[in-house]
C-alpha cells in the first residue's frame, strides 16, 4: 500500500503538523484499511485530523456528527416520502400499473443518501469522519459495527449496496461514556494528547503566518503554562490560534508589557466563568513572565 | 538498536514470541483476540523491521483499545521485548518518549502482578465475584420482592454481625441493585407513550391502498433508563454501613449501563472500573489501593468539588440521577457543601441523598451540613436497612 507511506509529508503540505505518534497511527490505518479511533480531551485536534487527512489525500470528507437518539434513518438512508406521495398522487388516474409504480418510487431517484451510505457509494475513497461517537446510543454503535466491518448496506427495496472504494474511517470520542469492546476491537486506537511545545509552535506558525516570530514563542509558553493550571476547561489548539490572532489584531508587541490588556483577551482562551475568575491579572502576569 | 536485536536475531521465533507477547498482554487485562495475533505476526514479517520505538508505537495502535491500555502499553512492551540490561544503556541515549526504563515502573502495575500470585488477601473492602454464589444474572428474574423476602430485611445493617449474615446481606444488597434495573426497564416500556408517526412504514402500507395513507403507523419512543452517579461515603462514621452499601453500589455499577461510582472520605475516588472488574482478586487490589484512608474523616464538599470540576462535564447530563450515600457528618464547612451541591445540581436532574442514620428513631437531621444541604436534595431517605435501599427504586424511575 502506498497510500500511507508518505502521509506525514502530505499532511505537512496541507498545513497540518502531525506528531509522530498520530502520523504512525494514520499510516497504519491507511495501509491496513481499518477504522481509526481517536480519543482525547476536547480541543486537542481530533476532528481537525480527519479534515487534514481528507486534504492530504485530496478526497472528500464526509462527516457524521453523532448525537443521542441518532438512528439508522438519519445515518444511512431514507426514502423521500414527500416525493413518493407526489408521484403516487400524480399517477392516480394514469394507466401505470401498481408494479411499475412501486418499482419507480423505490428507485435511486427517490432515495435520500445519508452519510454512511454516501461514504460507501463513492468511486473514490472518501474520509468518513464519525464525530463524537460516544454521544450516540449503543444501538447505533452496534449497527456501526456491521457497516464498518463489511462496508455494505442492505436496503430491502433495492438490494445490497457494497462499497466501490473503502472509505478511510476516523472515529472520535471525548470519553463521555465507555465504547463497547466490540467496536474498539474493530478499530485501531490512538490517544491524542495536547500538543507539546514544539508542535504547538509549529502549528501556530503554519496557521497564523502573519504572527511575529518574537511573539509566537511566548504565546505558546503562556498557553502551555495555562494548561497546567487547575482549570475546568483547558484551552485547546483552536483557542491558542484565536488568541494569537487576537493579540496580532490588537497590535500587542510583547505579552509581558501590558497584563491588563492581556487579561482582557483571556476570553479567547477560557470558556467558563469560574475559569475566567480564577485566572486573575496577577496570574496572567505570572504566566506571561516565566518561560515554560 | 538494529531490528535484528529486537527479535533476538531469529526470524523463525517471531510467531512464538508474538503469541507470548499477546498472552502477556491478555494476562494484564488487555482484550486481545486470535485475529490480532495473526495480524501482528503478519505485520512483523512484512518488511524490514522499523526501529524499536516506532515498532512499539505501531503495535500500540494495533493492540490497545482504550486510554488505560494506551497508557500501560509501553511498559508492558518493554518488559516483554527488551532485556532489562539492554534498556538501561539505551534509556540513557534515547530521547524517545515511548521508551522508558522499566526499573522505574510504578507500583500500581507491579502490585497487579504480585497480587495475582498471592491470591486473595489484604484488608480491602470485600468484593464478591460476579456470578459467585447463586447465579447472579439468572437471578435478575428474581425480582425485587423475592429478593427482599429471603432475609431479615428490616434489620438495621449495623446490627448484622454474624459473618454468614454479613455475607448474605451483602449478596442481597448486590442483587437488589440488579433487580431494580430489571424492574425499571419493564416499567419504562409500558408507561412511556410518546408516539411518532413512522413515515417509512406508513407509506409502505399506503401502497396497498392505492397510496392513501389511511392507517397511520406509529413509532414508540425508545426506553432509555436513567443514568446514575453514586457517591459512597466510606469515612469512619459510616464504617458499619459502608461494606453493605459498597455491594449495593457495585450492583448498580455492574447492571446499569450508564452508571458511575465514586467513593469519598477526605478525597473523591472513581471506582467504577474497579467495581466492574471481572477478576475479583484484581478488583480487590484496585479498591484497596484507592481506598487508602478508608474510615478517616469526611470532606463531602471538597469531594463533590472534585467531581464538579473533573468528572461532571463528561459523566453527568440532564438524565442523570445522583445518589449520595452518607451520614452527613462533614468536617468541611457547610457553606462549601451547599455551594458544591448547588454546582452538582446544575449538571444533573435529581439528587437523592440516602442517610443511614435517618432510619434511627432518635436521630434528627440537624447537623449544620445536612441543614445547608437540604434545600438542594430532591429526595432524602434512610438507608439503614435493605428494605430502605429497595425503596429508592421509584425515585430512579421518575424522571
Amino acid at each position: 500500500m502506498t497510500a500511507g507511506a508518505d502521509i506525514e509529508r502530505k499532511l505537512a503540505s496541507v498545513g497540518y503538523v502531525a506528531d509522530k505518534g498520530l502520523a504512525t497511527a494514520l499510516r497504519l490505518a491507511l495501509s491496513l484499511q481499518r477504522p481509526l479511533l481517536l480519543e482525547g480531551d476536547a480541543g486537542v485536534g481530533k476532528t481537525e485530523t480527519a479534515k487534514a487527512l481528507a486534504g492530504a489525500l485530496d478526497t472528500r470528507l464526509i462527516r457524521l456528527q453523532c448525537y443521542e437518539g441518532l438512528d439508522a434513518t438519519s445515518t444511512i438512508y431514507e426514502w423521500n416520502y414527500q416525493k413518493q406521495l407526489l408521484a403516487i398522487r400524480a399517477r392516480e388516474h394514469g394507466e401505470v400499473s401498481a408494479d411499475v409504480l412501486e418499482r419507480r418510487i423505490f428507485s435511486e431517484e427517490y432515495l435520500l443518501r445519508r452519510p454512511l451510505l454516501e461514504a460507501i457509494s463513492l468511486d473514490r475513497s472518501p474520509v468518513l469522519l464519525i464525530d463524537e461517537i460516544d454521544r450516540a446510543d449503543e444501538e447505533f454503535e452496534a449497527y456501526l459495527l456491521e457497516v464498518l466491518s463489511d462496508f455494505q448496506v442492505t436496503i430491502p427495496e433495492l438490494g445490497t449496496v457494497s462499497s466501490k472504494a473503502r472509505p478511510h474511517v476516523i472515529l472520535t470520542s471525548n470519553g463521555t461514556r465507555e465504547l463497547s469492546d466490540a467496536l474498539r476491537r474493530r478499530c485501531l486506537y490512538s490517544y491524542v494528547e495536547f500538543p507539546d511545545h514544539a508542535r504547538e509552535l509549529a502549528i501556530l506558525k503554519a496557521r497564523v503566518p502573519n504572527l511575529e516570530e518574537s511573539l509566537a514563542g511566548p504565546i505558546v509558553d503562556f498557553v502551555q503554562q495555562l494548561r497546567r493550571e487547575d482549570l475546568e476547561k483547558k484551552p485547546g489548539i483552536a483557542e491558542t490560534l484565536d488568541w494569537a490572532a487576537a493579540i496580532c489584531g490588537l497590535g500587542i508587541r510583547d505579552i509581558r508589557d501590558d497584563p491588563e490588556k492581556i487579561a482582557a483577551t483571556m476570553i479567547c482562551l477560557l470558556k467558563t466563568e469560574p475559569d475566567l475568575k480564577a485566572v486573575t491579572k496577577e496570574t496572567v502576569a505570572r504566566l506571561a513572565g516565566q518561560p515554560a | 538498536m538494529t531490528p535484528a536485536a529486537f527479535v533476538t536475531g531469529c526470524d523463525a521465533q517471531i510467531p512464538d514470541r508474538v503469541v507470548g507477547f499477546l498472552h502477556h498482554l491478555r494476562k494484564s487485562g488487555f482484550m486481545v483476540g486470535t485475529e490480532d495475533c495473526a495480524r501482528i505476526a503478519e505485520h512483523l514479517s512484512r518488511r524490514p523491521l522499523p526501529p524499536v520505538s516506532r515498532m512499539c508505537h505501531e503495535l500500540k495502535v494495533l493492540l490497545t483499545g482504550n486510554r488505560e491500555e494506551w497508557r500501560r502499553f509501553d511498559k508492558l512492551f518493554e518488559a516483554y521485548w527488551l532485556p532489562a540490561g539492554h534498556v538501561r544503556t539505551r534509556a540513557a541515549r534515547t530521547s524517545s518518549p515511548h521508551v522508558r526504563n522499566p526499573l522505574r515502573q510504578d507500583n500500581v502495575w507491579q502490585d497487579h502482578l504480585s497480587n495475582r500470585r498471592d491470591g486473595l488477601g489484604g484488608d480491602a473492602p470485600r468484593v464478591e465475584a460476579e456470578g459467585a454464589g447463586p447465579d447472579a444474572s439468572g437471578e435478575a428474574a428474581g425480582r425485587l420482592v423475592a429478593t427482599l423476602r429471603s432475609v431479615n430485611r428490616k434489620t438495621d445493617l449495623k446490627h448484622v454481625v454474624d459473618p454468614d449474615e454479613i455475607r448474605e446481606a451483602e449478596a442481597v444488597a448486590l442483587r437488589l441493585a440488579k433487580a431494580m434495573r430489571y424492574r425499571l426497564s419493564r416499567r419504562h416500556r409500558t408507561s412511556a407513550r410518546r408516539l411518532r408517526i413512522d413515515l417509512r412504514r406508513t407509506i409502505r402500507h399506503a401502497l396497498a391502498r392505492g397510496g392513501e395513507p389511511i392507517e397511520l403507523l406509529r413509532r414508540e419512543r425508545q426506553d432509555r433508563p436513567v443514568h446514575i452517579v453514586v457517591f459512597l461515603d466510606v469515612s469512619g462514621s459510616m464504617e458499619h454501613y459502608s461494606r453493605f452499601l459498597l455491594q449495593f453500589v457495585k450492583g448498580l455499577a455492574c447492571s446499569w449501563l450508564h452508571s458511575e461510582a465514586f467513593i469519598f472520605h477526605t478525597r473523591l475516588i472513581r471506582v467504577t472500573d474497579a467495581l466492574r472488574d471481572r477478576n475479583p482478586a484484581r478488583a480487590m487490589t484496585r479498591l484497596a489501593l484507592m481506598a487508602e484512608g478508608f474510615g478517616g474523616g469526611t470532606r463531602i464538599g471538597e469531594s463533590l468539588a472534585t467531581f464538579n470540576r473533573h468528572y461532571a462535564r463528561r459523566i453527568a447530563n440532564s438524565r442523570t440521577v445522583a445518589i449520595i450515600l452518607s451520614d452527613g457528618y462533614d468536617t468541611g464547612t457547610p457553606e462549601m457543601l451547599a455551594t458544591e451541591l448547588e454546582g452538582l445540581k446544575k449538571h444533573i436532574r435529581r439528587l437523592v441523598w440516602l442517610n443511614p442514620l435517618l432510619g434511627w428513631q432518635s436521630y434528627a437531621p440537624v447537623t449544620a451540613a445536612i441543614q445547608s444541604a437540604r434545600p438542594h436534595i430532591d429526595h432524602f431517605a434512610p438507608a439503614n436497612t435493605l428494605e430502605s435501599l429497595a425503596a429508592i427504586e421509584p425515585e430512579l424511575a421518575r424522571i
